[in-house]
């Protein structure tokens, strides 16, 4: 190594893309650049010039402008400009003028063009948004093993199976021979043709149950005899999974069911049964531990205590590598144990509900992507049976239960009082059907504003169908009102992302600078509010943004590629918040949607700015998109 | 910035005059043939100069006592600096190097065993400077240490334009009406030292007393004067000295 060089080949190592090449690489950049001083104020490139190389910014910082004048970037140390303009037409599309005395190293473009084809690496980081977005978010999934492996990848051996009119006392020395610790009970092809099958001498036969070492205790406790039919004892209720679905979605399956034995089948073949322990020799720290512990607690401060554990189980997830749908899934399950362990305890204290119920979560915990800072925003939808006079204390005195509950495991009071705790958010299911019909009917951005979170709605407990009796009614509503769709594409444009991030500032695009960026307000919740339109306006009854996404992309609603480059920047964006989180856990602060620029790496800065990027072109599209129908408004403010 | 009158306009030395002149009495072909090559007209505007940024690095500050360990010179424009064109030896002094010089340059006394003579390359040293002129940090340094060098190995000297920026440093911060007012007051004279004024422009710290790295220090640092004192405009024979 020549040392004259090493002034310069040392300081672009430091970033990237150059931190990733080889040194004989490096080598070469260096002993080839030209260096050029220029004066703040002064500008780097013009518009439209010929351009034929790459800048580097040595010292100083530049600022790089749209076509139109607005300031696009701002860039410091380490940072390059130009390569956009190299990799098209080589004329300048985004002129660059220095904002501080700066020191550029230029790279001739026959360089830049070998680097781009020899290190994959480099030509990802200069290709803008989508493909640094993307490669950053698969490397993330990359590292982690549950979200890609595949459950069959856990079955060890065929399951053990036996006919319905099999003794109780057969089947116990079948699975006892085996060393299994369940069976399945096998019937002739009946109601269910999901799990009818044929076996190799092309018998038909349907799976009706599973029977496991619980069952024989229960039926040991009812006083039943071995000769006792399995077919008698097997529960109805067959839950199980397809074998190409992924361990973590096995692992959802159970704590969503409370089951400890899955069966996996193969299209409708069973191919074998996992347990709760094989899984959890894969997910090295386990929220599953964590699930059933909620449901031993015999008491809210039972519950209660275990807010530490929940923290703690998050900081292992984000170090485990698990990505922000898993993290996001997790954290709501946990949220929905605790709200369905406060009901179960509330109706042993109150006794059992006068009219059925379903108590419904709206938010984060419906989208399943709910963050370790979080509150509450829950609702109760009764039966039409309803009598104020006669129920409404019941359920009063229930919501207070399960509010204050949640709030002291964490769950803060929603500040806009968007509880069952609320009389207007305690009514029958016709009254709900009402407000969803007049949000989507007569809509306007004011009065949308504080309901949005409704279009987020989930099950929690109790009467699963109210609650999708409403998401139907929003499926089959929504698209069919342009004005609706207009008023909640408005409102999802108040809040909106900033440029980027320069040393230690956000940058905002009028120039400004801030100290943190709230990466929920600015960020994430844009977001999903833009996706949540677009599914609304598709009928989506999706209410994960990712699995809304599944759905978008399956209409024309957003040009090819939009709604992948939207996955990415969500899972990013997602990811900045939770692993910023977890860094506040680990230097036991509380834990905030703030970051502070200081603590965004290199990289992960750049990213960020394409993220930003991806969210702002979505809004623009978003106005242009829903607009409001010509008269509507009018004919809105006449029936007002 | 205010200067006192007569400062301003310094006598130029008449250096394409000078040039021609020795280029008619040398004897020695190279030398003749550097001269021959001459120097832009005193009027031409410094953006139409090429130039080359010359550190050398001495055992010591006396000509006659000390030598050269080392010379990098980087040939560059007021646009662009391109170290392609680098150029750079170390040379094996004729006279014994001493410790203090031995780290201050990062040069081993390995590599000074099998260093050759200034003689060696000078037939390539000065085809580098050759039309151009000479950039250094503080000239009497440079100057005289060529001078007696070339003196010793081929029986005559030799002088050349050269743009000190030290001095262009000096002219604002020592000499200035600004400058005497601080002395005056007995404020410690501004660091006309070539990290100090690098730093004074913005541009970064590089690892000094390396002869490359100081000539690309010193190229820089000319861009930013210029860019900030004067103008591309300037005439280089308001520069050089």
């Amino acid at each position: 190594m020549e040392v004259e060089l090493l002034e310069i080949r040392q300081h672009m190592g430091r970033f990237p893309p150059f931190d990733a090449l080889s040194d004989e690489l490096l080598d070469e950049i260096a002993g080839q650049v030209e260096v050029a001083y220029f004066q703040a104020g002064s500008d780097i490139l013009l518009l439209d010039q010929e351009i034929h190389e790459l800048g580097y910014i040595r010292s100083g910082a530049v600022e790089v402008y749209r076509r139109n004048g607005e300031l696009y970037d701002r860039r410091g140390e380490g940072d390059i400009f130009g390569h956009f303009s190299l990799l098209r037409n080589h004329r300048v599309r985004y002129p660059v003028r220095a904002l501080e005395d700066t020191l550029v190293y230029f790279l001739p473009d026959a360089l830049f063009q070998r680097l781009c084809e020899e290190d994959e690496h480099f030509a990802d980081f200069v290709e803008l948004e989508r493909p640094r977005l993307e490669s950053v978010v698969e490397h993330q999934k990359k590292q982690n093993d549950m979200m890609i492996t595949r459950v069959r990848k856990l079955l060890t051996r065929y399951p053990v199976m036996v006919e319905a009119s099999t003794t109780v006392q057969q089947a116990a020395r079948q699975i006892s021979d085996s060393g299994a610790s369940a069976v399945l009970v096998l019937d002739a092809p009946g109601d269910n043709p999901r799990y009818t099958f044929r076996d190799s001498e092309e018998r038909a036969w349907q799976v009706c149950g599973i029977l496991t070492d619980s069952d024989f205790r229960r039926m040991i406790a009812e006083g039943r005899g071995p000769e006792t039919p399995v077919g008698e004892v097997v529960g109805h209720h067959l839950v199980a999974i397809q074998s190409d679905e992924s361990v973590h979605e096995a692992m959802l399956t159970m704590l969503r069911n409370n089951i400890h034995h899955l069966p996996v089948v193969y299209r409708r073949h069973p191919v074998g049964i996992v347990h709760l322990s094989d899984i959890i020799r894969y997910e090295t720290h386990s929220s599953l531990y964590l699930v059933s512990n909620i449901f031993n607690q015999s008491s809210a401060e039972g519950l209660a205590r275990l807010a530490p554990d929940v923290r703690a189980a998050f900081v292992r997830m984000v170090e485990d590598g698990a990505d922000s749908r898993m993290i996001g899934s997790a954290l709501s399950t946990i949220g929905r144990s605790f709200t369905r362990r406060l009901l179960e305890l509330a109706e042993e204290a109150l006794g059992p509900p006068p009219v059925p119920y379903c108590f419904m979560a709206m938010g984060s915990m419906a989208r399943n992507e709910q963050s370790i800072v979080t509150d509450q925003d829950n609702a109760l939808v009764l039966d039409d049976a309803f009598d104020p006079e006669l129920h409404d204390a019941y359920f009063l005195e229930m919501a207070k239960i399960v509010s204050d509950g949640l709030h002291a495991c964490g769950y803060t009071y929603c500040t806009g009082d968007i509880m069952a705790t609320n009389p207007r958010w305690r009514q029958p299911l016709s009254v709900w059907k009402g407000y969803f019909l007049d949000w989507i009917r007569d809509p306007t951005p004011e009065r949308l504003l504080h309901s949005s979170i409704f279009f987020d709605l989930d099950v929690v407990h109790g009467e699963n169908v109210f609650v999708e009796q409403l998401q139907d009614l929003v499926a089959e509503q929504a698209p069919q009102s342009p004005l609706f769709l207009a008023a909640m594409a408005r409102n999802a444009l108040n809040r909106t992302p900033p440029l980027g991030v320069f040393r230690t500032f956000v940058m905002e695009k009028d120039g400004k600078q801030n100290n943190t960026i709230n990466i929920k307000r600015r960020g994430t919740a844009p977001l999903t509010d833009l996706i949540r339109v677009h599914a609304l306006a598709c009928g989506s009854r999706a209410q994960n943004s990712f699995e809304r996404l599944d759905d978008i992309g399956r209409t024309q609603l957003l040009a090819p590629g939009v709604s992948e480059k939207l996955r990415h920047a969500l899972e990013f964006l997602s990811m900045v918040r939770i692993r910023h989180q977890a860094y506040d856990l680990q230097q036991e602060r509380t834990p905030d949607n703030n970051i502070e620029p200081e603590n965004v790496g290199d990289t992960e800065r750049h990213t960020l700015k394409d993220a930003f990027q991806v969210l702002s072109n979505a809004q623009k599209f978003l106005k242009f998109r829903y607009p409001v129908p010509s008269g509507a408004a009018r004919r809105s403010r006449g029936s007002r | 910035m205010i200067r006192l009158p007569g400062a301003a306009r310094r006598q130029a030395p008449g250096w394409p005059e000078y040039l021609a002149d020795r280029a008619a009495r040398v004897q020695h072909p190279l030398l003749k043939a550097y001269c021959a090559a001459g120097c832009p007209d005193p009027a031409t505007p410094i953006a139409e100069v090429p130039m080359a940024a010359l550190d050398i690095e001495t055992t010591g500050l006396d000509p006659r006592r000390h030598a050269i360990v080392s010379v990098g010179v980087v040939p560059f424009t007021l646009a662009r600096i391109p170290l392609r064109e680098r150029r750079y030896w170390v040379l094996k002094p004729a006279r014994e190097l001493t410790e203090t010089s031995v780290t201050l340059h990062h040069i081993t006394h390995a590599e000074v065993e099998r260093a050759p003579d200034l003689a060696e390359v000078l037939p390539e040293l000065l085809e580098v400077l050759k039309g151009r002129v000479a950039v250094v940090h503080y000239r009497q340094i440079e100057r005289p240490f060529l001078d007696s060098g070339i003196q010793a190995r081929l029986g005559e000297g030799l002088r050349f334009p050269m743009i000190d920026t030290m001095s262009l440093e000096a002219r604002l911060h020592r000499q200035s009406l600004w400058a005497r007012f601080r002395r005056w007051l007995g404020r410690p004279p501004v660091s006309i030292r070539l990290h100090n004024s690098r730093e004074r422009y913005g541009l970064p710290a590089y690892q000094g007393h390396h002869a490359l790295v100081d000539a690309l220090a010193t190229a820089e640092l000319l861009q930013a004067q210029v860019a900030s004192r004067y103008s591309p405009q300037t005439p280089v024979g308001e520069l050089w000295s």
